[in-house]
C-alpha cells in the first residue's frame, strides 16, 4: 500500500488547533509562566525556579484548606451517591409521575450557582430565613455565620440539595435500560430485593455511576461560588476551600507567582485523582471479564 | 412436576371488555398433563405469550383460574408458584460466573451447597457448559448466554413446570437444532412439565408431544403433531401447519358433492351428513400431500378436476406444483421423480383426506 501524503490535510486541523490553543494551551502556559517567575511589570521579571512551588507547598493555610477540601468532597460523595441511588430506585417507572419527578429533580440543576448560594444564605438566616428561623424555633441554636459546625452543615446540605439530582438522573437512566425480563427472571429465580439490586441494578448502573462520581468529585473539589456567597469562607476560615483560598492569594493579595504555582498543583491533584479512579474502575471491569 | 388446569380462563388488557375483540385471550378450558411437553404455536399477537405469562404468574388473568395439581395458583406470584421460565432474550447475571448463574435459583432457596454443586454440574454437563463454569458470564456470546438461561430454568428439579418463551430466537440456526434436541433429551430423561412458546412450526412439532395452536386469542386446536397434520380442526391450523399449508377453497354443497368454480368434487356420505346441518360459510380443504396430479395425453378427467399448471418448484426432496382452475390456486406436493408434461393436467382429491369447514371450523 502506498500511503498518500498530502500536507494540505493539516489546514483542516488548524481551526481546532487554534481554538484549543486559545481556550486551553495559552492560558495554561501563562499560568506556568507566572509560576516560575517573579513578575513586577513586563520589563522587570526574575526567574525564580521552584521557589513559588516550595513556598506554596509549605504554607500551613494551604494544608488546612486542602484537608477541609478533602473532607468536604468525601462527605459530598458519601452522601450524594448512596442517596442518589436510593432516590433513583424509588422513582416511578411509568405514568405521569415520571415526568413530574424528572422536572422536580432537574430544577436545582438549572439554578445558577450564585443564586443557589443566595437562596441558602437567606433560607438559613435565623432572623428572616424560613429554615434558620424554624430551626431556632425548635430550640436548636443555629447560626451558620458564627458557628463553624452550622456553616459546614449548611454548605453540605446546600450541595446535596443542588447536586444529588445529577446522580439520581444518571442512575435512573441506567435503571431504565434494564429490560423487564431481568426483573421477571429474578423473581422466578427467587431473588431477594437485595439480590436484585446487587446483581441486576448495580451492575447496570456501574458505568453511569463512574461518570457521576467523577463529575461530583471534580465539581465539589473545585467548588467556589456557593460557599463564597453563603459563608464567604467563614466563620474564620472554617469553610474556606481550595478555590477560595486560591482567589484570596491571587486577587486579594495579588501574589500571582504563588497563585500560579498553586493553580498548577491544584490542577494536577484533580487530574491525578480522576485518572487513578477511572483506571482502577475500568481495570476492575476488565479483570472480571477474564 | 404438575398437571396444569386452565379453568374458564380469559384475559383482557382492557379494564372493562365488551366484545370478543377486547379479549387478548378468549375463554378456554384445558387440562395439560403432568410431564407433558406442550408447545404453544401461533403467529405474533395471537395471545400465546399472554397465556404463558398467566401460567407463570407474571400476569393475573381477568377471568377464570389456573390450577397446578388441583391447587388454585391464580393469585400467586411467580416465585410462589414454583415454576421456572426462560425468556426470549438471554437473562444472565453479568457479574457472576457461569457456575454462580446456574446456582442462583438454588442458592436463593437455601438448597445445601453439596446438592447445588451436584445439580449445577449435571445441568452444565447436559448443556456443554462444563468447561466454562469458572468464566464470568458477561464476556460470553449470545448463544452461550441463552444456554445459561436455559440451564437456570432446568437446574431446579422440584419445579411444577418449566416455561419457555421463544427461547431460541437469538440462537444460530445450527445451534438451535442442537439445543432443541438437548431439551427433548432432558425432557425424556426428567419428564418435567414443559410449555414452550414459539411461532416456528418446525420447533413446535419437533419439541412437543402436544401442540396447542393459537389464533386470534383462541386455542384453535390441541393435539399431537400428527393430529394437526391429518385432521386440522380449523382452517388456520391447516394453513399454518405444513409446508406448504393446506389448500383451502370456498365451495358449495349441492347434489351430493362439493362444487368449486363449477367443478364437481366427490364427497363421502360422512361429509354430506355432517355438512347438511351447517349454515355458515363452507370451505373445502386438502393438504398438498394428499392431492394427485396426473399429466400427459389421454388422462381421463372423470372423478378429477382439469387444471392448468402454472408453476413447478423443485425443492430437492420433492416438487411443488401450483395449479389453477377457476379462481383457485392449488398447491400439490409431488415426489421428486414425478414427471410433469404439458401445461395442464387432472387433479384427483382423496375423499378420506378432503376436509370440510363451516365458518373455519372442521365439520368433517
Amino acid at each position: 500500500m502506498n500511503k498518500i501524503t498530502n500536507n494540505k490535510a493539516w489546514f483542516l486541523v488548524l481551526p481546532v488547533f487554534f481554538i484549543v490553543a486559545i481556550s486551553a494551551i495559552i492560558p495554561l502556559m501563562t499560568v506556568v509562566n507566572y509560576s516560575v517567575q517573579d513578575i513586577f511589570d513586563p520589563q522587570t521579571r526574575f526567574f525564580v525556579g521552584t521557589e513559588w512551588f516550595e513556598q506554596v507547598l509549605a504554607d500551613r493555610r494551604l494544608h488546612d484548606a486542602l484537608i477541609r477540601q478533602i473532607i468536604y468532597t468525601l462527605s459530598v460523595l458519601l452522601i450524594e451517591v448512596p442517596l442518589g441511588i436510593a432516590v433513583a430506585l424509588t422513582l416511578p417507572r411509568k405514568g405521569w409521575g415520571v415526568s413530574a419527578s424528572m422536572v422536580l429533580l432537574a430544577l436545582p440543576l438549572l439554578i445558577p450557582w450564585n443564586v443557589v448560594g443566595t437562596i441558602w444564605q437567606i433560607f438559613g438566616r435565623a432572623d428572616i430565613g424560613l429554615g434558620g428561623y424554624v430551626i431556632n424555633m425548635l430550640g436548636i441554636d443555629y447560626n451558620y455565620a458564627q458557628n463553624p459546625m452550622d456553616a459546614w452543615i449548611t454548605v453540605l446540605v446546600m450541595d446535596v440539595w443542588h447536586w444529588t439530582s445529577l446522580i439520581v438522573l444518571l442512575c435512573y437512566a441506567g435503571l431504565r435500560s434494564i429490560p423487564d425480563a431481568y426483573y421477571q427472571a429474578a423473581k422466578i429465580d427467587g431473588a431477594s430485593n437485595w439480590a436484585v439490586f446487587r446483581f441486576i441494578q448495580l451492575p447496570k448502573m456501574q458505568s453511569v455511576l463512574v461518570i457521576g462520581v467523577l463529575l461530583r468529585f471534580m465539581d465539589s473539589f473545585m467548588i467556589y461560588t456557593e460557599p463564597f456567597v453563603l459563608t464567604g469562607g467563614g466563620p474564620g476560615t472554617a469553610t474556606t476551600f481550595l478555590s477560595q483560598f486560591l482567589v484570596t492569594i491571587a486577587v486579594g493579595q495579588f501574589d500571582l507567582g504563588p497563585a500560579a504555582a498553586f493553580s498548577l498543583i491544584y490542577f494536577l491533584i484533580i487530574l491525578l485523582v480522576c485518572w487513578v479512579f477511572y483506571t482502577v474502575v475500568m481495570n476492575a471491569g476488565k479483570r472480571e471479564e477474564q | 412436576m404438575a398437571r396444569i388446569d386452565l379453568k374458564s380462563l380469559a384475559h383482557s388488557y382492557f379494564p372493562d371488555p365488551k366484545s370478543d375483540e377486547d379479549y387478548a385471550l378468549r375463554r378456554m378450558e384445558h387440562v395439560w398433563e403432568d410431564g407433558g411437553a406442550y408447545a404453544l404455536l401461533g403467529p405474533s399477537g395471537c395471545g400465546k405469550t399472554t397465556l404463558l405469562n398467566i401460567i407463570s404468574g407474571l400476569l393475573t388473568p381477568s377471568e377464570g383460574q389456573v390450577l397446578f395439581d388441583g391447587k388454585d395458583v391464580t393469585k400467586l406470584a411467580p416465585e410462589e408458584r414454583n415454576i421456572a421460565q426462560v425468556f426470549q432474550f438471554p437473562v444472565i447475571y453479568d457479574t457472576m460466573t457461569v457456575y454462580e448463574n446456574l446456582a442462583f435459583p438454588l442458592r436463593n432457596r437455601g438448597v445445601d451447597s453439596k446438592r447445588v454443586d451436584e445439580r449445577v454440574r449435571e445441568i452444565a454437563g447436559m448443556l456443554d457448559l462444563s468447561g466454562k463454569l469458572k468464566q464470568k458470564a458477561r464476556g460470553l456470546g449470545a448463544d452461550e448466554k441463552q444456554t445459561i438461561s436455559l440451564g437456570r430454568g432446568l437446574v431446579r428439579d422440584d419445579v411444577s413446570a418449566i416455561l419457555f418463551d421463544e427461547p431460541l430466537t437469538v440462537i444460530d440456526p445450527h445451534l438451535k437444532w442442537v439445543l432443541r434436541r438437548k431439551l427433548k433429551e432432558i425432557h425424556n430423561k426428567l419428564r418435567p412439565t414443559m410449555v414452550y412458546v414459539t411461532h416456528d412450526q418446525v420447533e413446535a412439532l419437533t419439541f412437543a408431544d402436544k401442540v396447542v395452536v393459537m389464533y386470534g386469542g383462541k386455542v384453535v386446536q390441541l393435539g399431537t403433531p400428527q393430529e394437526l397434520f391429518e385432521n386440522p380442526a380449523h382452517t388456520f391450523v391447516g394453513y399454518f401447519i405444513g409446508s406448504p399449508g393446506m389448500n383451502i377453497m370456498d365451495c358449495k354443497i349441492d347434489d351430493g358433492a362439493a362444487w368449486i368454480d363449477g367443478q364437481r368434487i366427490a364427497l363421502s356420505d360422512r361429509h354430506l351428513d355432517a355438512v347438511a346441518k351447517q349454515t355458515g360459510k363452507i370451505e373445502l380443504g386438502i393438504r398438498p400431500e394428499f392431492l394427485k396430479l396426473e399429466t400427459g395425453d389421454g388422462v381421463s378427467s372423470d372423478n378429477g378436476v382439469p387444471v392448468n399448471i402454472t408453476k413447478v418448484e423443485d425443492l430437492g426432496q420433492f416438487k411443488i406444483a401450483t395449479t389453477r382452475f377457476g379462481s383457485s390456486d392449488i398447491k400439490v406436493k409431488l415426489g421428486e421423480d414425478t414427471q410433469i408434461t404439458g401445461q395442464s393436467g387432472v387433479l384427483r382429491f382423496a375423499p378420506e383426506w378432503t376436509k370440510l369447514y363451516a365458518d373455519s371450523q372442521l365439520v368433517a
